[in-house]
C-alpha cells in the first residue's frame, strides 16, 4: 500500500525526522488558513498517486495565503493523469544549498534492509544508477540487530558529509528513517531530497512510503490511512473479499486461482488475438462464496463479451469453485459465453456439477482461450 | 533420483489438524509419504488424520520421537515465522513453508535464523515439492506427474501444474517439481535450484517459470551460461502486465521499467534458454532439447 507524500511525512516526522512546516488541505480556504500559520511563502502539492505531479502543473509556490488560495482552487479537482486531485499538501517553501538521496529498502538479493544513500539527491535514484552509479552507497542493515550505528555514521561519510556534526544529524535520520521502516512494516521508506539548509542542517523535502500489503493485519493505524479515491470499485470489493483483481481494458473476463497462473492466462489470451479485461485471482482454497463475488465483479464490467475460468486445484478445490459458478449464476444470470477448464482436485465432482449448466467446456488453456476470444469477437 | 525430497523423507507437518493442514496431510499420506508426525501446541499425545499421524506439542519433541527430516508448514501467516524458526531450531535439515502472505520483514530476520541453523527453506508462499513416486511434501496435486527426467522449479504454484501436466500428457516425466514462492524473501531460489538439478544424475532437463518483478530470472540466465550444461526451457508469466500494479505474488510488480517479462525472456534467450511463448508449449521444447541431446 502507497501513502501520500503528507502521510509519508506524518509517519517521518512521528519517528524524529525533520520535515517542513505543514498541513494537508481538502479546500483552498483551508489551503490558505495553513499558508497564514506558516507565515511565510508556501509550496502546494497536489496528493495524487502519480509521478510526474511537477511537469503537470500539481506543484506550485505562493508568496501569500491569498495566493495560496487562489493556488490550491486550480489545483483542487485538477486532473493528473485520469486521478483528480481531492487533497493538496501546504508546506514551507525554503531554500537549501545541496540535495542528497536516503532510503531503505527490502533488497530480494542479500535478504536484508538496505539503505541507500547518495549525494546526488533531488532526481530518481535510478537515474543515478544508470548515469553514475558509484555514487549510490548501500549498506545492508544487520538482519536481527537492524541498523547499527557505526552503519549510519559510515553512510554519512561516505556521501561526503564530513563536517562531524552534519554527519551526527545525518546518522540520526538515517537511524529514525530505519525505524521508521521496521516499525511501518515497509517495502521502501524513501527521502528525496533530503536537503542540506543555508546553516548546514538536514530537513526531509519530499518522500516516499510503500507498506508490505502482508504485514497490514497487525497496522490497523495505516490501514486506516488507505486512500481508496483512486482505486475502482470493483478493486476495493475485490479487496474486501481477498481476491486480487485488477481492471484491463479487454473483453475476455479471466477468473483464475493462483497469480502467475493468472498472468500467464492473460498472457495466452492475448497470444490468441484477444485481449484480457483483467486479472483476477481467486488465491488458494478459494470457497464458492469467494467464486461468486469474482463472477459478480466481473460481470459487473460492460466490456466483458466472454469469460474464461482457468482452475487447476490444488489447494483450491473443483468441485467448490464449480458451486460457486452455479450459485453465482442464479443470483447474476448471464447471457456471456463462459468458457470454464476445471482441472485438479476434486475434478470429477466439478465436472459433474457444471455439466448440466451453460458453461461450455475446455480441456486445455490453450482451447479455453480460444473458444472465449472466439466467442468475444462473436459478441463484438 | 531426485532433489531435496525421496523415499527416505520423514515428514512433519506443522499445523496438521487446521483445515488445510488436514486436507493436505491426507493427500500427501495417499500419494505414499512417509508423514511421522504432526506437531500442534496443546494437542500433544493425541493422533491426527484418522489415526494415521501422532501429533506433538514441539517441533523437538516430534524430531526426537520420529527422526523427521522434513517440515512442512500449513500454519496462518501471522504464526508461519515462529513455525519456521521452531523447525530450524530443532535443527531439521529441510522446512517447507506453504503459508501465504507472511510479512516480508520477519521473513528477514527468519531468513537469516534459518542459514545460521544450516538448514534449508522453502517458500515461503509456494507449493512445496513433489518427487514423483516417492515424496509430495506441500500441496502439489500428485496425480499430475510421473518419474522421469526432467526437473521443474518455478516462482509459482498452480502455473507449475500447468506445465506438469502438459509434460506427463507429452509422456515426459519429472524428478522434482519445486514451486520456490514469489515473495520478495524466500528461503531458496532459482540458483540453488539449478545448482541441484544440474548436479543431480537422473535430472536431464530443466523447466523454469518465472514471472515479472524482481530480476531473479536474470541471475539464473547469468548463472546458466557460467554453471549449467543441461538444457533448460523456461516460460515467463506477466508478458501482459501494466507497469506498476502488483499482479497478486508481493514480488510480482514492473516498477519504473524493471521487472518485465520481456527483458527477462532476452536474458534466457541470450544464454541459450528456449523460452515458450504459453505454458504447454514448454513439453514440446523440452522433448526437442532431448532429442537434440540425444542425437549429438
Amino acid at each position: 500500500m502507497k501513502l501520500h507524500e503528507y502521510q509519508a511525512r506524518a509517519l517521518l516526522a512521528q519517528h524524529g525526522i525533520p520535515v517542513t512546516g505543514g498541513g494537508v488541505a481538502t479546500t483552498a480556504a483551508e489551503a490558505r488558513t495553513i499558508a497564514e500559520e506558516l507565515g511565510r511563502r508556501v509550496v502546494i502539492k497536489a496528493q495524487v498517486f502519480v509521478g510526474g505531479r511537477g511537469k503537470a502543473g500539481g506543484v506550485k509556490l505562493a508568496d501569500t495565503p491569498a495566493e495560496a488560495e487562489q493556488i490550491a482552487s486550480q489545483i483542487l479537482g485538477m486532473d493528473i493523469k485520469g486521478l483528480t486531485v481531492e487533497k493538496v499538501l501546504v508546506a514551507e517553501a525554503i531554500s537549501y544549498q545541496k540535495e542528497i538521496y536516503l532510503s531503505a529498502i527490502l533488497d530480494r538479493a542479500t535478504k536484508r534492509v538496505v539503505m541507500i544513500a547518495s549525494a546526488e539527491g533531488g532526481v530518481e535514484i535510478e537515474e543515478v544508477a544508470r548515469t553514475n552509479p558509484e555514487a549510490i552507497i548501500k549498506i545492508p542493515a544487520h538482519p536481527q540487530l537492524g541498523l547499527q550505528e557505526y552503519q549510519a555514521r559510515e553512510l554519512a561519510f561516505a556521501i561526503g558529509l564530513t563536517d562531524g556534526k552534519q554527519a551526527r544529524q545525518f546518522a540520526q535520520i538515517a537511524t529514525a528513517l530505519y525505524q521508521t521502516f521496521v516499525k511501518s512494516d515497509a517495502s521502501l521508506v524513501e527521502i528525496n531530497p533530503l536537503v542540506i539548509r543555508d546553516d548546514g542542517s538536514l530537513l526531509a523535502l519530499d518522500s516516499k512510503v510503500l507498506i508490505d500489503d502482508s504485514a497490514l493485519f497487525r497496522h490497523p493505524e495505516l490501514e486506516a490511512m488507505r486512500d481508496t479515491s483512486d482505486e475502482p470499485e470493483a478493486e476495493q470489493l475485490a479487496r474486501a473479499a481477498d481476491i486480487t483483481f485488477i481492471k484491463l481494458d479487454g473483453s475476455i473476463g479471466c477468473m483464475v486461482n493462483g497469480a502467475g497462473l493468472a498472468m500467464a492466462t492473460m498472457d495466452v489470451v492475448k497470444l490468441y488475438g484477444g485481449e484480457p479485461a483483467n486479472f483476477l485471482d481467486i488465491g488458494g482454497g478459494a470457497d464458492k462464496n469467494k467464486v461468486r463475488t469474482a463472477l459478480e465483479i466481473i460481470l459487473a464490467d460492460p466490456n466483458v463479451k466472454a469469460v474464461m475460468f482457468n482452475i487447476f486445484g490444488g489447494i483450491t478445490r473443483v468441485d467448490e469453485v464449480a458451486r460457486g459458478i452455479i450459485a453465482a449464476l442464479e443470483e447474476v444470470p448471464t447471457s456471456i459465453p463462459l468458457i470454464a477448464r476445471l482441472t485438479g482436485t476434486n475434478q470429477e465432482e466439478g465436472l459433474r456439477l457444471l455439466a448440466e449448466s451453460q458453461l461450455i467446456p475446455a480441456t486445455s488453456l490453450a482451447e479455453a482461450a480460444q473458444k472465449a476470444v472466439e466467442a468475444a469477437k462473436a459478441a463484438a | 533420483m531426485s532433489i531435496l525430497i525421496n523415499k527416505d523423507t520423514r515428514l512433519l507437518v506443522q499445523g496438521i489438524t487446521g483445515k488445510e493442514g488436514a486436507f493436505h496431510t491426507r493427500s500427501m499420506l495417499d500419494y505414499g509419504t512417509n508423514v511421522v508426525a504432526g506437531v500442534v501446541p496443546g494437542r500433544g499425545g493425541q493422533s491426527a488424520i484418522e489415526d494415521r499421524v501422532p501429533v506433538f506439542n514441539t517441533v523437538k519433541e516430534a524430531v526426537q520421537a520420529t527422526g523427521a527430516n522434513t517440515s512442512v508448514i500449513y500454519v496462518p501467516a501471522a504464526f508461519a515465522p515462529d513455525a519456521i524458526r521452531e523447525s530450524a531450531a530443532a535443527g531439521v535439515p529441510l522446512i517447507v513453508c506453504i503459508t501465504e502472505g507472511v510479512p516480508a520483514l520477519d521473513m528477514v530476520a527468519t531468513y537469516a535464523f534459518v542459514e545460521e541453523c544450516g538448514v534449508r527453506l522453502v517458500g515461503p508462499n509456494c507449493p512445496g515439492l513433489l518427487s514423483p513416486g516417492q515424496a509430495k511434501v506441500g500441496i502439489i496435486p500428485g496425480n499430475i506427474a510421473v518419474p522421469g527426467p526432467v526437473g521443474v522449479v518455478s516462482k509459482s504454484g498452480t502455473l507449475t501444474y500447468e506445465a506438469v501436466d502438459a509434460l506427463t500428457r507429452l509422456g515426459i516425466g519429472q524428478t522434482t517439481i519445486i514451486g520456490i514462492g514469489g515473495d520478495p524473501i524466500i528461503g531458496t531460489n532459482f540458483i540453488d535450484v539449478l545448482t541441484m538439478f544440474q548436479e543431480d544424475p537422473e535430472t536431464e532437463a530443466i523447466v523454469l517459470l518465472g514471472e515479472i518483478g524482481g530480476d531473479a530470472e536474470i541471475q539464473a540466465a547469468n548463472f546458466i551460461k557460467a554453471h549449467v550444461t543441461k538444457p533448460v526451457v523456461s516460460f515467463i508469466a506477466g508478458q501482459t502486465a501494466p507497469e506498476g500494479k502488483r499482479m497478486g505474488h508481493a514480488g510480482a510488480i514492473i516498477s519504473g521499467g524493471e521487472g518485465t517479462a520481456q527483458e527477462k525472456i532476452k536474458a534466457l534467450e541470450a544464454v541459450g534458454v528456449s523460452v515458450a511463448r504459453q505454458p504447454t508449449d514448454i513439453a514440446q521444447l523440452i522433448k526437442e532439447a532431448m532429442d537434440a541431446r540425444a542425437v549429438s
